[in-house]
């Protein structure tokens, strides 16, 4: 059962509309939330005037940052870096605004659309300040003494601090040495779009005091419903075991949905403090303005290279626009930017350094392949610059580079999100083989150069990539057969819509032998379960399904040795087959799982001497992740005329050690590349000098449609299973992702026959058209060489 | 604000609800009708997760007053599957050829695809891509959702 391409166990309800998503839930007597947000990027704010909106008949509240003064800024869930406490995002505005769609007010009244009345009559008198649009140049002040001493007690020195809140630094090797001994040296200067994950579920969330228990009850978690949990908790003044979180459906994750928001902490405050149920669903222009953006770095890269190709040392700076605070992500994406740039390639000498800058726009954080998305396309520009520049292939140039298998494990002595970073498993060689092979790349990249020849602008282009997964340090699960004989699976996982309940099942179904409509799994729910790190970092299948793994062979285990006792027959001549423990290859013989389940009511298990139930919990740990890789291929043509690019194929090799479900795979890889693509050409955050934002609705941020898909191609291998966890999985979350940027620029480099003239996502025809006009040159100025 | 009295007829029953007149036919479908399954995606008519069809048509929920589809035919994801063991062709292809992720878009594509199909299954695949570009998904990339829908037109086809 575990790696077939079976139908999803979540489909049904879905497709009859009977999920429950955040919106879906109304509760009797509630409030609505409506948020007043600043119209100015960057300023003072002078007076709140709340009376008329007080005024109006069935507003309950009007607050402002006045009434919620009690209340922290919003901690650092990973990668806290203690210099960037004074930069969290106060609940709301206090004195200051620096974002456009930052909340300044907050309304609560009977109904939505009186809650949107009543916003619109809160007066909030901004004294507009310059605003900070390109955060790339000389660090300039950022926050004074008093903020400062406000957002971080403990950091607080009477100093104010600079735009640059944190600075990441890792090196190893001799790279001086490196540069002054090099053949040759390349360097690049790229530019990373601002865009983000814009799931087609907007924000929203709903709370109550259960009136009979006293629990605060949290409707619309998502994502990390246990750290949500403790963080609410924490900030209304609660123990953890008096605050539930209760997950639904999500409509779509990818980094920024479900991590804890100014909004979602609102939400329980008021129906705390008003008595009354409370309800909050953002709007899409409020999404696109205040939910995380991500991505927008600047790459300066080079290279030191030998005779033969071989890099021998990679150095570089880069600059990641965090936007106006830092959220629970802390340093999070330039943390792994720097980690995983050096990717799939040797480099014996590595020096990078990373300045997250604060800038008058809406905040950042992760979004699918945080950090790697930037810096394969940084770093795969530069290898296709070296390439070009000793006038090598580009994929024989990778080659020479590749960390060989043989090496594998491979270590490169620094650390990624906390984890020593081991490269567990992998023959990058060998993928390239299988990708040259599945797709006849040969004949393709013929095609390509006889249409070129014949006057089209058509290229082909390339993007290698390792990614990571399985981030630990631990998962639990409990899976418990009851008397009926079916199977509930429990655990801390959570679900973004990627399928985790069908792949946790499908785990259990293997081992039990069991059809997955016997199987019920629940995730995201903070009453069922203690633990759970959440749906991150490409880590459920590796975590949660290895930890179901341990507690499915416990059942297992302790259903054949509950049968063989009550049987009176060795446990070596029992089976599990069909849900049912009976006599090898005799059946209709022995007990089925419910009789066994029967057999252990607490009272009889304890006359047997086991503990009650057919129940066990299991636990993965690791401190090391897993390392996935791949390659994305593409072909783009280009109209002369207009400088449209249209991506024509799209094909993805990705190794996933092992995978659980083919068709899930295969899906998560297809969607991820829609959205690398979307970044790679279309979307982005674009802003005016003053901070205006420029992509507010759906008609200014362009999501592709299934009109700009190309024909994909999707190679899923499994020739580098983990040696890290007994499934020998890897996730395949993100690796669809990772390098189209990388790729589709490589491909347009090609197609217009200018080794290293793009430089910048997303790649539009403004900017195609440009390069088409320019005289062409034998070298563009971004990869000359020293 | 002044509430209105308004009959609706959603997947054959009728809706008798008071409501204001600047209330979109999607919120009330969803909130005075307590159908969920309509999706709000955008709100400004872009993203299609609000499709339905309006006598037969596929049309964007939340770009409608509640009060302008009175006397139409309404027909939302609820009422798209025959019964309860039975799906509708177009949710059995999307199940089958994992058309679907996350599922919020879903109800907007299964009556989009429902819609074109039931009026002519016969469509070509550059038709369909067409139609189709119409809605957003952010899980699937697409591909998928082509798969599924060219899959239950030749079901229909027969």
């Amino acid at each position: 059962m575990i790696g077939e391409s079976l139908q999803r166990v979540e489909d049904p309800v879905l497709l009859r509309g009977q999920g429950r998503f955040a919106a879906d839930v109304t509760l009797p007597g509630q409030l609505h939330m409506r948020v007043v947000r600043s119209p100015v990027a960057h300023g003072r704010i002078r007076s709140i005037d709340t009376s008329a909106a007080r005024a109006l008949p069935g507003v309950a509240a009007v607050w402002t940052h006045d009434d919620i003064a009690d209340l922290p800024p919003i901690a650092f869930r990973l990668t806290p870096i203690e210099s960037m406490l004074p930069y969290r995002q106060p609940v709301l505005a206090r004195g200051r605004v620096r974002y456009v769609g930052e909340p300044v007010a907050v309304v609560f009244a009977e109904s939505e659309y009186l809650a949107e009345d009543a916003a619109e009559l809160v007066d909030v008198e901004v004294e507009a300040l310059p605003a900070t649009v390109d955060p790339t140049g000389e660090p300039t002040p950022w926050l004074d003494a008093e903020e400062v001493a406000w957002t971080a007690v403990e950091a607080a020195d009477g100093a104010g601090r600079d735009n640059e809140s944190a600075t990441i630094h890792l090196e190893y090797g001799d790279p001086d040495a490196a540069f002054a001994a090099a053949a040759h040296v390349f360097d690049v200067d790229v530019r990373v779009g601002r865009h983000s994950g814009v799931p087609m579920e907007c924000r929203g969330g709903s709370a109550h005091v259960d009136a009979a228990t006293g629990v605060l009850m949290v409707n619309g978690a998502a994502k990390v419903p246990f750290w949500n949990r403790d963080a609410i908790a924490q900030m209304v003044g609660r123990s953890p075991h008096e605050v539930q979180l209760i997950e639904g459906h999500v409509g779509g994750g990818f980094g920024p949905r479900g991590e804890l928001y100014p909004e979602d902490v609102l939400v329980p405050l008021a129906t705390i403090r008003l008595g009354r149920p409370v309800r909050w669903v953002e709007d899409r222009q409020e999404h696109l303005t205040t939910c995380n953006h991500s991505r927008d770095q600047r790459h300066r890269l080079r290279a030191a290279v030998d005779e033969t190709g071989l890099i021998t040392a990679l150095d570089g700076e880069f600059w990641a626009d965090q936007g106006a605070y830092v959220r629970t992500h802390g340093a999070t994406v330039a943390g792994l930017t720097a980690s995983m740039l050096p990717g799939p390639y040797l480099l014996p000498s590595y020096r990078i350094t990373g300045h997250v800058r604060m800038s008058n726009k809406t905040p950042a954080g992760t979004y699918r392949s945080p950090g790697r998305y930037e810096g394969t396309f940084a770093r795969e520009r530069l290898i296709d610059a070296i390439a070009n520049g000793l006038g090598l292939d580009r994929i024989e140039l990778r080659r020479r580079n590749f960390i060989p298998a043989d090496a594998m494990p491979y270590r490169r002595p620094i650390l990624a999100m906390g984890t020593e970073l081991v490269y567990d498993s992998g023959d990058y060689a060998l993928l390239m083989d299988r990708m040259e092979e599945t797709f006849d790349l040969p004949t393709l990249r013929e095609e390509v150069a006889a249409r070129r020849e014949a006057g089209e602008l058509v290229g082909i282009g390339y993007g290698w990539f390792v990614e990571k997964s399985g981030l630990g340090p631990s998962e639990g699960a409990r899976v418990m057969v009851d008397t009926g004989g079916s199977a509930l699976v429990t655990t801390g996982a959570s679900s973004v819509g990627q399928g985790v309940d069908t792949v946790l099942s499908q785990v259990v179904g293997e081992v039990l032998d069991l059809d997955l409509d016997r199987i019920r799994t629940v995730r995201g729910q903070t009453e069922h379960f203690n633990y759970g790190r959440g749906a991150f970092a490409t880590r459920q299948s590796v975590m949660v399904g290895n930890a179901v793994l341990e507690s499915a062979l416990a059942v297992r285990a302790k259903a054949l040795r509950v049968a063989a006792h009550h049987l009176e027959i060795d446990e070596a001549d029992l089976e599990l087959v069909r849900g049912r423990v009976q006599v090898v290859g005799t059946p209709g013989t022995g007990l089925g799982l419910g009789e066994i389940a029967a057999l252990l009511e607490p009272h009889r298990a304890k006359a047997i001497g086991e503990e009650p139930g057919l129940t066990c919990d299991g636990w993965f740990h690791s401190d090391h992740m897993t390392y996935p890789y791949g390659v994305h291929v593409a072909v783009v043509q280009i109209d002369r005329g207009t400088g449209k690019p249209t991506l024509e194929r799209f094909l993805v090799g990705y190794d996933v050690g092992k995978a659980l479900n083919h068709l899930l795979v295969e899906g998560q890889i297809t969607g991820g590349a829609a959205q690398g693509i979307g970044g790679a050409l279309y979307e982005e955050f674009r802003y005016a000098e003053d901070g205006q934002p420029q992509a507010t609705t759906f008609m200014d941020y362009l999501m592709p449609t299934m009109a700009e898909m190309p024909e994909f191609g999707v190679l899923v291998t499994e020739d580098a299973p983990s040696p890290l966890n007994p499934l020998g999985v890897k996730g395949a979350g993100e690796g669809g992702t990772t390098a189209t940027a990388a790729a589709i620029a490589s491909a347009v480099d090609d197609a217009l026959s200018r080794p290293g003239s793009v430089t910048q996502t997303p790649i539009r025809p403004d900017l195609i058209r440009q390069l088409i006009s320019e005289p062409g040159h034998e070298q563009s100025p971004n990869q000359k060489e020293h | 604000m002044n509430q209105v009295p308004l009959r609706l007829y959603v997947n054959g029953e009728r809706h008798d609800v008071t409501v204001e007149p600047r209330k979109t036919l999607a919120d009330v479908l969803r909130e005075d009708c307590g159908l969920t399954g309509t999706h709000l995606g955008c709100e400004h008519g872009v993203c299609g997760a609000c499709t339905i069809l309006a006598d037969g048509q596929p049309i964007r929920a939340c770009l409608m007053f509640a009060v302008q589809a009175e006397g139409m035919s309404l027909r939302t994801v609820e009422g798209l599957a025959p019964d309860d063991e039975e799906l509708h062709p177009v949710q059995r292809a999307f199940w089958k050829h994992h058309g679907l992720q996350c599922g919020f878009c879903t109800p907007g594509f299964l009556m989009l695809a429902a819609g074109t199909l039931e009026e002519d299954p016969d469509r070509s695949d550059e038709e369909l891509v067409d139609i189709l570009s119409s809605n957003l998904c952010r899980c699937t990339g697409y591909q998928n959702i082509l798969t599924a829908t060219k899959a239950a037109a030749a079901e229909m086809r027969e």
